[in-house]
């Protein structure tokens, strides 16, 4: 059984860790960051079978990969305290020389990063095509996917999505972050999604409802359910609704955060709400 | 005289099918993805032989290039097939984030490139494609003269680590080089040597080159061949040291002259050994409907262009 209460306490200092990362460039995206914080704790900490030794092929593992790329934050963060590289490292976040780059990137080589992301909708096939290589591989492991849901407007996703379902690409677990905000506003003001769940069901998908996804609790109920409904001749998805910024009060209820950073007294406000749990980097 | 001779007119798409189709049999990483042109690609063979290594992805090609930059994860080496146009310039972003920067050991695979794909017209026929490929860091960019370079570059690229665009073409032209050729990526090989001027020329240029050359030679002209598979890397010594040879130089290409192979064999010779260049290559423009033949000439990129260029260049020697 899952000890939630450390789970939530490590949500707690990576959500510091996220804040204080993003203040120090003040640059980055922390609003996406914190509304998915608790969904990365959960797959890192508890629901995946990984090595933070890291080997690039992940062979014999459940691999992630990051579609909406501009959560540089809580990823970092999430690998960091997972063991994958030294949380030190995160005082380099979007500074010269850094592994650490604005948008995650294999290219400096940092630990836990398969592929660069950032300009959106391209995770979803990377991560067909490593699904569809563990199965040539004869590797029973599954790949995992985090998209935005404003992510879901750029084509190549429906691409993908209609590819996955017709190969009955059944070793894939995707999750859209359902937090309904997007640069301009509302994911509603600025291209209406319609009903993601008929949408997928109707392209052949097994979706699943996370209606809170910010609950740790939920969302390792849901992970396991998808776990449960993968192989058998189905992709999987999980519309996960996330409350953006979730764990700082003003930064939730609002698209102002997506890509804007805390002041010095915003930043003390924000830790405040969330106390050091496991030692600040 | 010609000192190739034309072994029997040939496809370069048949040599990738062929060269992809060794490659099945050989190396079990091999695997092959097509956007519903597996007949115009040649890839049927390995489609047959190796049905569970080939994925018909259908007219997605974004998504084509995103599945196979995953593949490469697992320790696969993907093959992707469709037209030159619809491998670089519909997909530019995807290979660019999840191939290049990525640095995956995708092998990306254009046919119908240049001018000479014909009757389609210009919505098909790409002529900035070598620009494109050759921009991005870390890509290698080769475009073979004949059937049995083809076929023995798509074999040489899947020993090599890295991203690579393997550009060939429709029609059927002369089939002059050896069969079971050695292909070294990024050496350029000297067909003919000559003292007046250097023909340096790729893709289906490279025969024309070779008949220009035999034209010259019955005005006197003395002309050095050299074929440059691989436009980057880019043989810098092979230019340099027949550029300090005849001191005039001669690139022709299918494609565009801006970001072509004439303007990365410019930059070697600024650089190191000023001398002057003339262009056989596109010039700022798109194409049209008609035949290779009639497009080819009337694009000026034939051999009677080469010729023509030649005797210019010779002109401005200092």
């Amino acid at each position: 059984m899952a000890d939630i209460a450390q789970l939530n306490a490590t949500a707690q200092q990576i959500r510091r860790d996220i804040l204080r990362m993003v203040h120090k460039v003040n640059s980055g995206h922390p609003g996406g960051s914190l509304g998915c914080t608790e969904f990365f704790v959960a797959l890192f900490f508890e629901h995946m079978k990984h090595q933070p030794s890291f080997s690039m092929d992940g062979a014999g593992e459940d691999i992630f990969f990051l579609s909406n790329g501009h959560i540089s934050p809580v990823f970092y963060a999430t690998l960091a305290r997972s063991g994958y590289f030294p949380v030190d490292e995160l005082n380099t976040f979007r500074l010269i020389d850094s592994r650490l780059q604005g948008h995650p990137t294999t290219h400096e080589g940092l630990p836990g990063v398969r592929i660069a992301s950032g300009s959106l909708g391209q995770g979803l096939s990377v991560a067909i095509g490593a699904a569809l290589a563990k199965k040539l591989n004869n590797d029973p492991q599954r790949v995992y996917a985090l998209l935005g849901d404003g992510e879901l407007q750029e084509g190549q996703n429906w691409e993908a999505i209609m590819y996955a379902a017709a190969n009955r690409v059944d070793n894939l677990i995707a999750t859209v972050d359902v937090n309904e905000k997007q640069i301009d506003g509302t994911t509603n003001e600025v291209l209406h999604l319609g009903d993601l769940k008929a949408k997928f069901e109707a392209f052949g998908w097994a979706v699943l409802n996370l209606k809170n996804g910010n609950a740790l609790p939920d969302i390792l109920q849901t992970l396991e359910k998808a776990k449960a409904t993968s192989n058998q001749g189905q992709p999987v998805v999980i519309l996960m609704h996330t409350e953006m910024g979730n764990g700082v009060d003003f930064m939730m209820h609002t698209h102002a955060w997506h890509g804007k950073a805390p002041n010095d007294e915003q930043l003390e406000s924000a830790l405040a709400q969330n106390p050091e749990t496991l030692g600040d980097y | 005289m010609n000192p190739y001779n034309n072994q029997g007119n040939q496809d370069t798409r048949s040599g990738f099918g062929a060269g992809l189709s060794v490659l099945g049999a050989e190396n079990p990483n091999v695997v092959a993805l097509c956007a519903d042109l597996t007949g115009s690609l040649k890839m049927d063979a390995f489609k047959a032989d190796h049905p569970e290594r080939f994925f018909q992805v259908g007219i997605a090609e974004a998504n084509m290039m995103g599945i196979a930059a995953g593949l490469t994860i697992g320790g696969k080496i993907p093959f992707t097939g469709t037209f030159a146009n619809f491998s670089t310039g519909r997909v530019y972003d995807q290979i660019r984030q999840s191939i290049a920067y990525s640095r995956k050991n995708v092998k990306i695979c254009a046919s119908h490139a240049g001018i000479t794909l014909g009757e389609d017209g210009a919505t098909h026929q790409i002529l900035e494609d070598i620009g494109l490929m050759k921009m991005l860091p870390g890509m290698t960019v080769i475009n073979p003269c004949d059937f049995n370079q083809t076929k023995a570059a798509t074999i040489a690229i899947a020993a090599h680590e890295g991203p690579v665009y393997l550009r060939f073409g429709r029609p059927k032209v002369p089939n002059f080089t050896p069969e079971n050729q050695a292909f070294e990526i990024g050496k350029g090989n000297c067909l003919r040597e000559g003292k007046d001027v250097t023909l340096i020329a790729t893709g289906h240029l490279v025969w024309e080159a070779l008949e220009a050359a035999v034209s010259l030679e019955t005005q006197g002209v003395s002309a050095e061949v050299i074929n440059i598979h691989t436009i980057k890397p880019l043989d810098k010594e092979i230019i340099l040291e027949s550029a300090a040879k005849t001191g005039a130089v001669v690139t022709a290409e299918e494609h565009n002259y801006l970001g072509g192979l004439g303007e990365s064999v410019a930059r070697v010779l600024t650089t190191n050994h000023p001398c002057p260049q003339a262009f056989v290559a596109t010039n700022d423009t798109f194409g049209e409907s008609g035949t290779p033949a009639q497009l080819m000439k009337k694009y000026q990129l034939d051999r009677e262009a080469i010729t023509a260029k030649a005797l210019e260049v010779i002109q401005r020697k200092s």
